[in-house]
């Protein structure tokens, strides 16, 4: 179990401080890790595919809801409007907030007029990628994650790990020791998963009922009605929503959808792709406030942070698609193999890859890396939702990032050759008599090389090479079929 | 029906046996096939790795390589899938050509060994082959076929990415060797030379582990002799 602390200075919780590679090969070193992540991964996978394959038209929801998402990427300024003026009549303050810091000034500013200093919170990746808690912490309110896995990372002093099992690098032993390190009034000294949500729920239940400010984010957010949609597991959300004064609200503008009917296809898209459930325990609609019934005062804060910029590249923009399923992690090799710290960044796995590098510019501390972090398999194009094309996008970066010199100097000639029939022709047969000492060496392996130097020996720590042939494919077709 | 083959950088340098083979395969059937000098590289790897100019001036060589001819054929799944994307050639990946247009999956070939199919990952979800390779295979006389655990994980290649994230796709190939090992077949067979390239490498250092070749060798074979 790795204990993260954020990055020094005020760097955003979406900006890696290490290279990917780097972070990665260290992160494969945790054998541990590994198992966990190896058969969590497999288990929720198995369990999407079985409940996807139960929808008949499940490729027309996807296509459909792409299709709203896109057209919201398109009116963007109208439905922030819309979804502005109708929260506000039904009872709402809205915020807008350019970027994070802006964000986190109108939250603190909220929590301290109500003069707690203590605040709960549902999870939401909004609050997460903002650095929100640490926002009220510098200002003296402490903010209690109250999903059960998110208060986990948080007692740890750690970081989530993944988009909804932000746990998944814990198992059930390391997490008794920490509540009983971290936990006010724990006492269990077993390590059974129904103890210890127990002891979470007692834990949780005197802190909900001592909360009199709450903070959430929202799955969607409908621009005809104004209302907000909170989507869980847990129930936990559910209290948030509804136990205390008042409640403030946290939304990335992308969360926008048009009008309430829309609503239908991504609540049938959401649970199957993310728990592998047919449907979620809890769906939480809420539409301003209502006198008697639930917070005296709702404030939702519209968070741009980089998105308007987004929506604007062609290609890019598709990434504002995405619904928090975390399906493409599911699928990902990469992301099965080395965890979700090694993105650095709140949203790991793919979406993280495409996502953090665009909502701060690949120029923000590593996260040029994060786009290079696929084989471009084209596996989490398969399971999302949304038909994100992750790999099409991981290209588009690559090709709009900054590259070494180097490589550049080096993919620029070997495209010149290659362009040029009498050039290329002869790069094959100096491969060729480039290769006869190395075949030579080779002899003893196959006809492989099994040690090259830098920067093959890449290739070679892991695997032979293969060597040039003794004779190039249009030499043979040369000699046997021109002639 | 006369065939133009895009045979691939990588085959054309590294690994002619596959291009032999396909020629092999496609004459025994009756048909002819030509061979346009003027290709080289589709541009997939100077796209995938992030240079767009290079990339755009190979597609465009290529196309203008096989300009006028009707149907072009390649041993390449990630070849075919970056020229469908990115040119208007009428290509083909072999399994396709043979499968779908030529409506053969009995191609005469004799190949007495077990052998297990990784489905590279463009061929299964960019090109959705399916079965068509497997089809082919299974009608090879005196080949049996094991099943690959985990078929559908990535090998781990990538292009750049074997070099770039050296350490992630060792793990990955670790993964996809132990898997092919465990079916215990003599040779494990795929339809991109760059992947088995990858895999093949990883192979040569686990004793007794399955020995890679592209199944147009496997198609083209046609008595005990080992191929690969
Ligand atoms: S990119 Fe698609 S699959 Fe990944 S989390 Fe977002 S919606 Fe889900």
């Amino acid at each position: 179990m790795s204990t993260r602390h954020p990055p020094p200075g005020r760097q955003l919780p979406i900006v890696a401080v290490t290279p990917f590679p780097r972070a990665a090969a260290g992160a494969l070193r945790d054998a541990q890790l590994r198992a966990n992540l190896g058969r969590a991964t497999r288990t929720i996978r198995e369990k999407r595919a079985a409940v996807v394959a139960e929808v008949p038209d499940w490729e027309q929801l996807r296509d459909r809801a792409a299709r709203v998402k896109d057209d919201v990427l398109d009116r963007l300024p109208e439905l922030v409007d819309r979804f502005t003026r109708a929260a506000t009549a039904a009872g709402a303050t809205v915020h807008h907030a350019t970027d994070a810091a802006a964000a986190n000034a109108v939250v603190t500013d909220l929590v301290r007029a109500q003069g707690v200093d203590r605040v709960v919170k549902v999870k939401s990746m909004a609050t997460q990628e903002i650095g929100l808690n640490e926002a009220l912490a510098a200002a003296g309110v402490t903010a209690v994650e109250t999903d059960l896995a998110e208060l986990i990372v948080q007692l740890a002093d750690d970081t989530p790990s993944h988009i909804l099992v932000p746990a998944i690098h814990y198992n059930r032993g390391q997490i008794r020791e920490l509540f009983a390190r971290r936990m006010p009034g724990f006492h269990a000294d077993s390590d059974d998963p129904a103890v210890l949500a127990g002891a979470a729920r007692d834990y949780l239940r005197r802190t909900f009922l001592a909360a009199r400010v709450a903070i959430c984010g929202a799955n969607f957010a409908v621009a005809e009605t104004g209302s907000l949609v909170v989507v869980e597991s847990e129930g936990n959300g559910r209290m948030c929503l509804t136990l205390p004064d008042t409640l403030i609200a946290v939304v990335g503008v992308e969360k926008l959808l048009p009008r309430f009917v829309d609503l239908g296809d991504f609540l049938r898209l959401l649970p199957r792709s993310s728990t592998g459930e047919r449907m979620n325990p809890y769906t939480s609609i809420f539409t301003g406030v209502t006198p008697g019934d639930g917070p005296r005062r709702l404030h939702v804060v519209l968070l741009d942070n980089g998105r308007r910029r987004v929506a604007a590249d062609p290609v890019g923009r598709a990434a504002l698609r995405c619904i928090r399923c975390s399906a493409c992690l599911n699928v990902c090799p990469v992301y099965e193999r080395v965890g979700g710290h090694a993105y650095g960044s709140v949203y790991p796995g793919p979406i993280g890859a495409i996502l953090s590098p665009q909502l701060t510019g690949q120029d923000a501390g590593h996260n040029a890396t994060l786009p290079y972090a696929s084989t471009l398999c084209g596996a989490c194009y398969d399971v999302c939702p949304v038909k994100i094309d992750i790999p099409a996008i991981l290209v588009h970066l690559r090709q709009t990032g900054p590259k070494p010199a180097a490589e550049r100097a080096a993919m620029a000639w070997l495209g010149w050759t290659m362009r040029d029939r009498r050039r290329w022709r002869a790069a094959l047969r100096a491969a060729r008599s480039g290769g006869r000492p190395l075949r030579v060496l080779g002899r003893r392996h196959g006809g492989r090389l099994r040690r090259a130097p830098w920067p093959l020996s890449a290739w070679t720590t892991h695997r032979d090479a293969p060597l040039p042939a003794e004779e190039s494919f249009r030499d043979w077709w040369h000699r046997t079929h021109d002639s | 029906m006369r065939i133009a083959l895009f045979v691939t950088c990588l085959n054309d340098a590294l690994f002619p046996r596959v291009g032999i083979a396909t020629v092999t395969v496609l004459e025994r059937l009756g048909h002819t096939v030509t061979f346009p000098a003027g290709q080289s590289c589709c541009g997939q790897l100077h796209a995938n790795t992030g240079y767009p100019g290079p990339a755009r001036a190979l597609e465009q060589s290529t196309e203008a390589a096989f300009a006028g001819h009707d149907v072009v054929v390649s041993p390449s799944g990630s070849c075919v899938a970056h020229l469908r994307a990115h040119t208007r050639l009428p290509v083909y990946e072999l399994s396709e050509l043979l499968v779908d247009v030529l409506a053969v999956t009995d191609v005469g070939a004799r190949f007495p060994y077990r052998v297990t199919y990784h489905p590279t990952c463009h061929g299964l979800r960019m090109l959705r082959l399916g079965d068509r390779p497997l089809r082919l295979l299974g009608a090879v006389r005196d080949l049996e076929l094991l099943g690959l655990p985990e078929p559908e994980q990535c090998c781990g290649f990538g292009g750049t990415f074997a070099l770039k994230n050296a350490a992630v796709s060792g793990a990955m190939l670790a993964d996809k060797c132990a898997h092919a090992v465990a079916t215990g077949a003599d040779y494990l067979a795929a339809a991109d030379s760059s992947c088995l390239a990858h895999i093949g490498g990883g192979l040569a250092r686990r004793p007794g582990a399955p020995r890679p070749v592209h199944y147009a060798e496997i198609l083209a074979a046609t008595g005990a002799g080992a191929v690969g």
